[in-house]
């Protein structure tokens, strides 16, 4: 579904990343660990497009990332869902139009969804916050806020970046939780993060892949948990 | 999830829906003003601008005003210009020496038989002394000065002008049949001069209307960047974007310019009587005040096209 080959990038001092090669098959699930500032951040935006390759290609669903274009740039995010480091809401609307936001920049009838949001709601534990704004909710409403606009659209790809960085233990397992239950419907996850812990917690839960990001390179690609 | 909750926020989604649905099925008419003004759904994922609306909203006001009294002047020296034009192409005059009087009767009765001609009036001593006053003063005796004999005369269609002047010369050597090409010119000249003037104004009105909605819109925009970041992280075509500000800043412009127009229609209606140089002053008649219409179509053409220049603009910066 999405390719990395030889793909590197570089914010204009040297590279950044360099010579990243990584496919997210459907099912897959990855962690990608590495200090902060190794570039988590950096490798997750070449996979849903928001920067592209420097060097090498990024296949976003078999379209090489440089050449599409813009609306196909935006059709191609819909098929991956995104939980933002810092959830990246817009606060003038509540979380449930929040949540409703995918659908409704692509032409879809919030309201024909309306059990479906309702359920997701329930899903990740926010019905009672729905008409809540952002700024109302902790950091681990938040994170749940986002995963469920990250999944609104039945994506094929889930990327999240440091999902339990503001949360604490239980909430990180039941985000984790929920992580493992979207992989079991098939999804490709890729989980970017720096807590061990997290990563151990989930040994019982999924068959992970762990990627290091160091150096601008990864390393242990392949290695189990 | 609490009964309470759940049934708030469906019923809030279903008479979204119901409204959606709607627009999505209505009538052409409703299609076209989404196309031409942007889509209600998109315009709620704008976030509020705060002052900008203000800003627009105002500027567009008191831009519509200006434009009200700049159309008026415009279209008050379009008609005297094309009135003097008329007038003046239609205006003729035969020129005798003094004393001529025996050629005045031969030269009347080539006027009367000319096809073309409607008029043809001597202008009398008191007459030809009201002419001079300005420049003799009052109480001239006319007839001890050595005046040429006049003869006012109005044109009809197909006059032969040429003609006209040959057989004058022919039978009437002495006439000059004048047809005030000399002085005409140049003051139709100046009434083009002013009606340009008119309509400059006008175009640096509507040049000011979009240069103060883009810098709306451009504040909006940068206010907003996060905003239309999350939009295009979460599948939002350009489109959506540009049609969720358009639809802001046109409504917005279009609602300005509606209140400045009343109130420089009023202020006009109000005007006091006219001048000398206009006669008919800038009040609009009739089917005139019908292009007042125009001007907040205008500014919300104008904001139209400015912010979606704007919006596009401001995309490219982010992929």
């Amino acid at each position: 579904m999405i390719e990395l080959r030889q793909a590197g990038y570089s914010y204009g001092r040297g590279a950044t990343l360099s010579d990243l090669d990584l496919t997210l098959a459907p099912g897959s699930f990855h962690f990608l660990t590495g200090p902060s500032g190794a570039g988590k951040t950096t490798l997750l935006k070449l996979l849903y497009g928001e920067l592209k390759p420097s060097s090498g290609a990024a296949l976003l669903f078999g379209q090489d990332s440089r050449k599409v274009d813009r609306d196909g740039l935006a059709r191609i995010r819909r098929k991956v869902g995104v939980v933002h480091q810092d959830c990246r809401f817009l606060d003038h609307l509540s979380v449930v139009d929040n949540v409703a936001l995918p659908l409704q920049v692509t032409g879809r009838d919030p309201s024909a969804h309306a059990t479906d949001l309702a359920q997701l709601l329930s899903w990740v534990g926010l019905s009672a916050r729905a008409e809540a704004r952002p700024p109302e909710l902790s950091g681990g409403e938040r994170q749940r806020a986002a995963l469920a606009r990250a999944v609104i659209m039945d994506p094929d790809v889930l990327l999240a970046d440091e999902p339990t960085g503001n949360v604490d233990a239980e909430m990180s397992q039941r985000l984790l939780t929920l992580l493992t239950e979207l992989n079991r419907m098939g999804k490709a996850v890729v989980v970017a993060t720096h807590d061990m812990g997290l990563i151990r917690a989930a040994k019982p839960l999924v068959q992970a892949r762990i990627l290091r990001l160091a150096g601008g390179n990864l390393q242990a690609a392949g290695a189990e948990l | 999830m609490s009964a309470a909750t759940t049934a708030k926020y469906l019923t809030r989604l279903a008479a979204q829906g119901a409204g959606w649905t709607a627009r999505r099925t209505g009538a052409g008419l409703t299609r076209a003003v989404e196309l031409a003004l942007g889509d209600r759904d998109a315009d709620r994922v704008v976030p509020p601008t705060g002052h900008t609306v203000w800003l627009t909203v105002l500027a567009s006001a008191a831009m519509a005003f200006l434009a009200v009294f700049a159309l008026a002047f415009a279209l008050a020296v379009d008609q005297v210009a094309e009135g003097w034009s008329e007038e003046l192409s239609r205006a003729l005059t035969v020129r005798l020496p003094p004393g001529a009087d025996d050629q005045l009767a031969r030269t009347m009765e080539i006027l009367s038989t000319t096809p073309g001609i409607a008029s043809a009036t001597q202008i009398d001593s008191t007459s030809q002394a009201d002419l001079l006053e300005p420049w003799l003063g009052t109480g001239l005796d006319a007839s001890s000065l050595p005046l040429p004999l006049l003869i006012d005369v109005q044109s009809d269609e197909g006059l032969d002008l040429r003609g006209l002047a040959l057989r004058l010369h022919a039978e009437v050597p002495e006439a000059v049949l004048d047809d005030h090409a000399t002085w005409r010119a140049p003051l139709i000249e100046a009434a083009a001069g002013l009606r340009a003037v008119g309509w400059l104004a006008l175009a640096l009105i509507a040049g000011t209307v979009a240069a103060i909605i883009t810098l709306g819109a451009q504040s909006a925009l940068a206010a907003n960047a996060e905003a239309i970041r999350v939009l295009r992280l979460v599948g939002a075509r350009d489109g959506f974007v540009i049609r969720a500000f358009t639809r802001r800043f046109t409504l917005r412009a279009l609602a300005g310019a509606a209140a400045g127009t009343v109130l420089g229609g009023v202020g006009l209606y109000l005007l006091p009587a006219p001048g000398a140089v206009l006669p008919q002053g800038l009040a609009l008649s009739g089917a005139g005040w019908l292009w007042l219409v125009l001007i907040p179509l205008l500014a919300g053409l104008v904001a139209l096209l400015a912010t979606k220049r704007a919006t596009a603009r401001a995309l490219g910066r982010f992929e």
